[in-house]
């Protein structure tokens, strides 16, 4: 008899016993895109934590011995204590190569988080509010959607009259605010008339408590999802604000958009300057990408079985 | 159907008004203002106060807003800092060149993206889905214009298939009907200048086209398999319906409605990606004048392209509503 009733707890277990998200981390650790997107976001991550550790030189440091060698029709390639050799102005190429990874990384958390935070504020403030604040917020919203993003981002870096790694960062991230104000919106919106929502507020909690509390959580998924999506659309239209000679005027600083769209000009020279970095972002592009699909799978009730 | 034609298009009129507030706003949030930003180096306290006055830049703001507006509506965006000539002029120069590279990548987009979305839909699971699957994650990752310098690295610079830069060669004697370099070759029978202007665009074309091909392979591909597994294709099968029959008729008919959305959608980001593929390839469109006013700062010609662009992605988006209405009557109703 009690082995009858462990084997029917066990397959209640295994049937709903599960919370969304350990369902989700479950179904995510079955999957080999999410896989293969996690190794690379975890090495993407790995590599920017340990790279002053693994990098032999400054990214500022110019080599004489470099610099000596550099001609208009060639730049010198790998030498003993430079494994991939010079870059344009004769500073070491594998260290600024490693490096960057932290810059670009710093340019794409940065911009996803600003435009996240700002963003699910608007969208919780319209969702919550409804009325004419929710109108006057979305209208705001429909109106910065309504310009190609790339086209904003560029108006809004060109204001500054000395472009900087912020005024990159200000300019992605207001791109994406609208993105996450929408997404939150609808969200909430879905949950104003939902049976959790009417409960809390017949028992008498207050609004600003179930909207924390009660509608943000549950509106968090999404929003997770768009966040990982993000941070690669961050990192390609950075290196596109650079590309138009928007990016970092600062010659030292290393960060792969930058690195790439700088070398655009040395690239029947020695098209490796620009190779790498490009691939590096294709990588990480795609490991973010693929994490964020997986994660939208994952987090999709309709894939519980 | 045709109030609901107005109805949308009422619908559009605060979203232009208030994307003009905002431009108006980002023109004065301009470092020392436009003044300033006009005169440049040349900048002084005194000759920025005296443009001021000239410019009307002294009058209270809701005044200078609706005169903005009142030149904006007539067309009147001011003159390029860079040329000195209206911008508008500028602007309906270089519109030919832009859209006739949009229209060509479109072209590659949409002819090759609804085939390879179906066809990965219908083959679920198996090597030609997984590839193409792949293939459309790594063309949204690689960054436009480093896949143009690519293309023109090795098919114009090492295997000479297609020329590196520009719309045409300099050499060809073409008449100028249109500004459509294609089309003007053959309104005047000087086949030889289409051609010369078609193998411009081909690496281009490709370059733009990559983005916009990967997002409609995408949503063909998850639209067809919603369709593939509703109700009324399962009727239809089991109702004895050939396979082909159900496939064209109601699989396909069905799964194109989201797919118009996106070819919409990505039709208005073309002018973004054009800046980049443009610069690429020297090709003297939009992009161009656009790239131009970033390096200079010319502010007036950077607001009326944005501007142009914002406005192009909002009628476009417009045009999709009402033929969705057009493609499915049960959009008209709500």
């Amino acid at each position: 008899m009690t082995s009858l009733l462990t084997r029917r707890r066990d397959k209640i277990d295994d049937l709903g016993g599960r919370s969304l998200t350990a369902d989700a981390l479950i179904r995510l650790r079955r999957n080999p895109v999410a896989i293969v997107g996690a190794v690379i976001v975890g090495l993407f991550v790995l590599v920017s934590i340990f790279a002053p550790l693994l990098a032999p030189h400054g990214p500022a440091e110019v080599f004489p011995e470099l610099q000596r060698n550099l001609r208009p029709d060639s730049i010198p390639g790998a030498l003993p204590g430079f494994p991939l050799g010079s870059d344009q102005n004769g500073r070491d190429f594998f260290s600024r190569l490693l490096l960057a990874s932290r810059q670009t990384l710093f340019v794409g958390v940065f911009a996803t988080l600003i435009g996240l935070v700002f963003g699910v504020l608007i969208g919780a403030i319209a969702g919550a509010f409804g009325g004419w604040v929710d109108t006057v917020l979305m209208r705001v919203t429909d109106v910065l959607l309504s310009i190609p993003s790339l086209l904003l981002a560029i108006s809004i870096a060109a204001l500054a009259a000395r472009p900087s790694q912020t005024t990159v960062i200000i300019a992605v991230a207001l791109v994406n605010v609208p993105i996450f104000a929408r997404l939150l919106r609808g969200a909430m919106l879905a949950q104003r008339e939902s049976d959790h929502v009417l409960a809390a507020t017949s028992l008498g909690v207050r609004r600003g408590a179930i909207v924390v509390r009660h509608m943000l959580p549950n509106a968090m998924g999404p929003v997770i999802v768009q966040a990982t999506l993000t941070l690669a659309t961050s990192i390609l239209d950075a290196a596109a604000l650079s590309f138009l000679g928007l990016g970092d005027g600062d010659p030292a600083r290393a960060e792969w958009g930058l690195m790439l769209a700088n070398a655009q000009s040395y690239l029947d020279v020695r098209p490796a300057l620009a190779f790498y970095p490009a691939i590096a972002i294709i990588l990480v592009a795609l490991g973010f990408t693929l994490l964020g699909e997986a994660l939208r799978e994952a987090l999709d009730p309709k894939g519980r079985r | 159907m045709l109030r609901f034609i107005v109805r949308r298009l009422i619908q559009v009129v605060p979203t232009l008004l208030l994307l003009s507030v905002l431009l108006f706003a980002w023109l004065r949030s301009l470092p020392g203002g436009p003044a300033a930003a006009l005169l440049g180096d040349k900048a002084t306290p005194e000759k920025i106060a005296e443009l001021n006055t000239v410019l009307g830049l002294d009058q209270p703001i809701p005044v200078q807003y609706v005169k903005f507006l009142g030149r904006a509506i007539t067309g009147d965006f001011g003159n390029s800092l860079i040329t000195g000539e209206p911008v508008t002029t500028e602007i309906a120069r270089a519109l030919p060149a832009t859209i006739e590279l949009s229209v060509a990548a479109l072209l590659i987009a949409v002819v090759l993206g609804i085939p390879l979305g179906y066809l990965a839909a219908r083959y679920r699971g198996r090597p030609l889905d997984t590839t193409t699957i792949i293939g459309t994650l790594v063309g949204v990752a690689v960054p436009v214009f480093f896949l143009g310098y690519l293309l023109k690295q090795w098919f114009a610079v090492d295997l000479g298939w297609f020329p590196p830069s520009g719309r045409q060669a300099v050499d060809i004697e073409a008449t100028h009907v249109t500004g459509f370099a294609v089309l003007d070759g053959l309104l005047t029978r000087e086949f030889d200048a289409s051609w010369d202007a078609l193998t411009h665009l081909v690496l281009p074309a490709i370059a733009l086209a990559t983005i916009p091909l990967a997002v409609i392979v995408r949503i063909t591909r998850a639209s067809v398999l919603d369709v593939m597994g509703s109700d009324f294709v399962r009727t239809a099968n089991s109702k004895g319906l050939a396979p082909g029959t159900v496939r064209q008729r109601h699989v396909l008919r069905n799964a194109l409605l989201p797919v118009s959305t996106t070819i919409g959608l990505q039709t208005g980001l073309l002018l973004a990606g054009a800046v980049l593929t443009e610069k690429v390839f020297v090709w003297g469109g939009l992009g161009t004048l656009l790239a131009q006013a970033i390096e200079r700062r010319d502010y007036p010609r950077l607001q009326a392209v944005v501007l142009l662009g914002a406005l192009v992605y909002v009628l476009v988006n417009l045009l999709v509503d009402l033929s969705y209405a057009i493609i499915d009557p049960r959009v008209r109703v709500r």
